[in-house]
Order: structure tokens, then sequence, then C-alpha cells
């Protein structure tokens, strides 16, 4: 028996501020973005139904997390991705896109803006990359800080607002709401005890939670802290993929790459209205095209007929006739059935178009299906 | 009935001429949920090495190799139902298929139980 799909290995695989952590909580570590990171505890189906039922913790250490300053930082920023940086509000944040002159994504991230800087959280496996692209095209006024000595962690699930909140993380001012005010994408400055931290309302899972940024001398005490609440266990990176698969969040590097712009990976909500307007982000003439035309292929969600997986790779027939391919794919532990994502053209892109994915020479039937498959449940809006 | 394991985490039963083929407690462990299986069609001739079954856990999918020279006589239906037996009772109801032996001789480089654990035990 063997694996057919192992995780590429790489020299000099680092450690995270939490392995020894993982490591006694009984992980099964693999390397991922140069990184040991746990896969899995006690199982990716256990892991992800516990994190729709009650509440997970995720270690996202690996991401890099960085800190833009200096005068027209978002301004700055505004010529590398197609969000309005500039009119992002203090405590908001914001999905975007690092794209290249093309118009293709170098990658996806999440911006911030803390009030006096922008924070960014890139991913772990292409953040050389993004460090070099934004040091080469910022200029030089704007001042970059990779946070290295931060960890990342995620809690996430319906419980995880109960569980923050019985931590006692209070504002570090006075104009910031407690934790469990917080809406989706909004984020602030906390103390748990006299420990700093930057706490998110957001995640990766389709479920209500944060995202914690947290000294990497202290992460451990306060992953401790919330895994002594019976209701917090450990999720690993096996179960982080299949939640956001559900979700239908793409992974970068597999379901976006530098050959896919921001409309063919239905991403143009990340295209803000006066962006558009103005036309001067990277790849603007491609990506202002198929925003009006529609882009000749787009990223879709599949159901899968049956029971065998359909994973990343596969291809997908209409009849005899190659039209895309899978970028995604796997068991589904909240719907019970494989799911996947992948790219077909636009004139196959309506959700019950029938396709066939092929697995190891068998043809699979599939159809297009709108995503989410398990519907998101952020907190937009506070109650009264 | 003597038990016979491979490297690759089969287990082997032999009756006579038949054998009943499984993966081990060991492997299922690795692999975590399984989700689907593909055993081979009665009739298939497999060969000592060749790729015999498929088993998909939540993250991929991985090659069950045949351990002997043989004809497949029976895949095990149930799993196609219920392919969580195979974490549930890898080395018994969780069996994959059952196959003629070709060459008897080909057993004698697979190892019993106790050199297995070792085998385990070392990795």
């Amino acid at each position: 028996m063997s694996e057919t799909e192992e995780m590429g290995e790489e020299l000099a695989i680092a450690t995270l501020p939490l392995d020894a952590w993982h490591r006694a909580k009984g992980a099964r570590m693999v390397e991922f973005a140069g990184y040991h990171m746990p896969i899995q505890y006690e199982g990716i189906m256990a892991e992800h139904l516990w994190t729709r039922e009650s509440a997970g913790l995720f270690d996202v250490s690996h991401m890099g997390q960085l800190v833009l300053s200096g005068d027209g930082v978002a301004e700055a920023l505004e010529t590398l991705v197609p969000g309005d940086i500039s009119a992002l509000k203090p405590g908001r944040m914001r999905y975007s896109l690092l794209l290249a002159e093309d118009g293709g994504i170098l990658d996806d991230l999440m911006i911030t803006n803390t009030g006096h800087s922008l924070y960014m959280v890139v991913n772990g496996a292409v953040k050389w990359d993004d460090i070099a692209h934004l040091r080469e095209h910022l200029p030089d006024a704007v001042d970059m800080n990779l946070l290295d000595d931060q960890a990342l962690l995620a809690l996430q699930g319906p419980k995880a607002v109960e569980i923050l909140t019985a931590l006692g993380i209070r504002p570090e001012f006075d104009d910031i709401v407690p934790v469990d005010r917080l809406v989706f994408m909004q984020a602030g400055p906390y103390l748990w005890g006299e420990v700093r931290l930057g706490v998110s309302r957001s995640g990766y899972t389709g479920e209500d939670g944060f995202e914690i940024s947290v000294p990497a001398e202290h992460v451990a005490a306060l992953a401790d802290a919330l895994c002594a609440n019976d209701a917090v266990r450990p999720i690993g990176l096996g179960a982080r993929d299949s939640l956001r698969l559900e979700a239908g969040l793409p992974l970068y590097g597999h379901d976006l790459d530098p050959a896919t712009d921001p409309v063919e990976g239905d991403l143009g909500f990340a295209i803000s209205k006066r962006r558009r307007e103005e036309a001067n982000f990277p790849g603007a003439a491609r990506i202002l095209g198929h925003l009006a035309d529609g882009a000749p292929r787009k990223r879709v969600g599949l159901t899968v007929e049956g029971k065998l997986p359909v994973r990343e790779g596969a291809r997908l027939f209409d009849g005899n006739r190659e039209v895309g391919i899978v970028t995604s794919g796997g068991f589904a532990p909240s719907v019970g059935a494989p799911i996947a994502m992948g790219y077909v053209p636009r004139d196959h892109a309506a959700p019950g178009t029938a396709l066939a994915a092929e697995v190891r020479g068998k043809r699979v039937p599939v159809a297009v299906a709108a995503m989410p498959f398990v519907p998101h449940r952020y907190v937009r809006k506070m109650g009264a | 009935m003597p038990r016979y394991y491979t490297e690759e985490h089969e287990w082997i039963d032999v009756d006579g001429d038949v054998a009943t083929v499984g993966i081990t407690d060991f492997a299922q462990g690795q692999l975590g949920d399984i989700v689907f299986v593909e055993v081979p069609d009665t009739g298939a001739e497999l060969a000592k090495g060749g790729d015999a079954a498929v088993v998909e856990s939540v993250k991929a999918a991985s090659d069950v190799y045949a351990p002997v020279d043989g004809v497949v006589t029976e895949g095990n239906g149930q799993l196609e139902e219920d392919p969580a037996l195979v974490n549930s009772d890898p080395e018994g109801e969780g069996w994959f298929f059952r196959m003629t032996l070709a060459d008897k001789s080909q057993l004698d480089g697979l190892m019993n139980a106790a050199a297995y654990k070792q085998f385990c035990d070392g990795l």
C-alpha cells in the first residue's frame, strides 16, 4: 500500500511554535508549506464534525503575518490589489488578491486596517514570493515587517464566541468592542492578561469564529487555555481542508494560481466598485473585460454521484469532450458525500449542468452546484 | 490457518489454495477514516506487487498491491455499502478480496505476525 498523493518534501523543514504542543496532543505531523504541521489528531472526520457542532482550534502559524505602514500605504497597496483599501475603516478587514501585471492571482490574502497600519495575512506556501513582490513594487516610503515572532490561531465553530468570551479577553482600548461584539470581518487589539492579541472575527471554515494573532512565546499557554474548555478540540490541516471545501472557499495553489484571474476564480466580489470605475489595478483590462462579458472559464462547485471521491487533477468531460479539470475534491463529512470544485467553460457553469469526472479510467457523474455546499454561519450583524 | 503480512501493510490468510487479503490495523490507523474501497473484479488476474485495489480516506487515495500472483475469486461486496468496516474491523469483516495462489513459494518472502509487529515498531 502506498499513498498516491503524497505531500512534497522540501529541504530544511521548519518547526512552528506549537510543534511540541501538537505532538503532545497526538497529532500526526506532515510537511506543509515548508513546516511540520499537524494533519490530524483523532481523525479528520471527527475533527471536521466537531468544528461544525462545537469549536475547533487550528494552528495556522505557517501563514505570513505582514504589517505595512507609512504615508500613503493604502494607496500604494492598491497598485497591487483590486480592493478599495483606502476606504477600509479602522478595525475592518477585507479579502483581497495580490495580482500580477496580467491580472493573474499571485495570492489571496486578508487585509486589516489597524488604524495606523495595514495588517495582512498571506498564504504560508507563497509568503516569501509575496514579500519579494511587495518589496519590489511598493515605494520605499512604505515599511514592511514580517511578524515572524507572532503565532496565529483560529478558533472556529458555533461555540467559538462563548469560549473566547469565557477566556476573559478584554479590549486594549476604550473604543474597542468586546470580542463577542465583533462582527464578521471586524478586528481589534485585545489583552489576555498582559498578553497582547490581535483578534478578528473571521476564518476559513464557513463557521462563526475568530483568528488570533499572539506572540509565539505565549501561544502554547493560549492554546492550552482554549483547550481547557471541553467544547474545544485541536483540529488538523486535513479537516481544515474539508471544512473550507464545503464552505466553497478556494485554496491558493490548487483552486487559484497565476494563470487564473479573479473573475475566472469566481472572486469578482473582491474587485471593489471604485476600483472598477478607476480601472487602475494590475490586469484591469483583462479583468474588467471578463466582468463585462464573462470569463471563458469559471470556478464552480461540483456534486458527485455515488461514493467515489473525485480529487484534484481529475479531468471533466461533457460526453467525450474534455471541458475542464477538478482543482479540489474529496469526501465532505457534513454533506455525507464526495464534493469537488473545478474549472469549466462558462457555457458549462450553470448549476445543474451534468458532466463526468474521470477517476482511474472510470467516468463518474458529477453536476455543477452552487457553493457553499454547507451554509455559511458568519455573524454579520449584532443583535440588540 | 497461517496469516502472513507484507511490508505494504497487507495481511494474507491462506486456506489451502485460496488466500484472503486485507489491510492491517496499522494501515487503517495511518489512513484514517475510509470513505471508499474499490475491490478487484472476480476473475481479475493479479501479479505480485501490481495494483489490486484502491482505498480512499478523507485525505487521499492509496493503492493496495497484490501480495502474490493469482486470480481473484471474490471481492468483499460489503465494503461498497460500508467502507468504514476497514476502520472498525480491518483484519476481519473488512477484508478486501479472495484470490487463488498461483505460486505458494511466494509466501516464503512474507512476514509472520511477530516479524510484522517488529517491522511496524521500526517505522
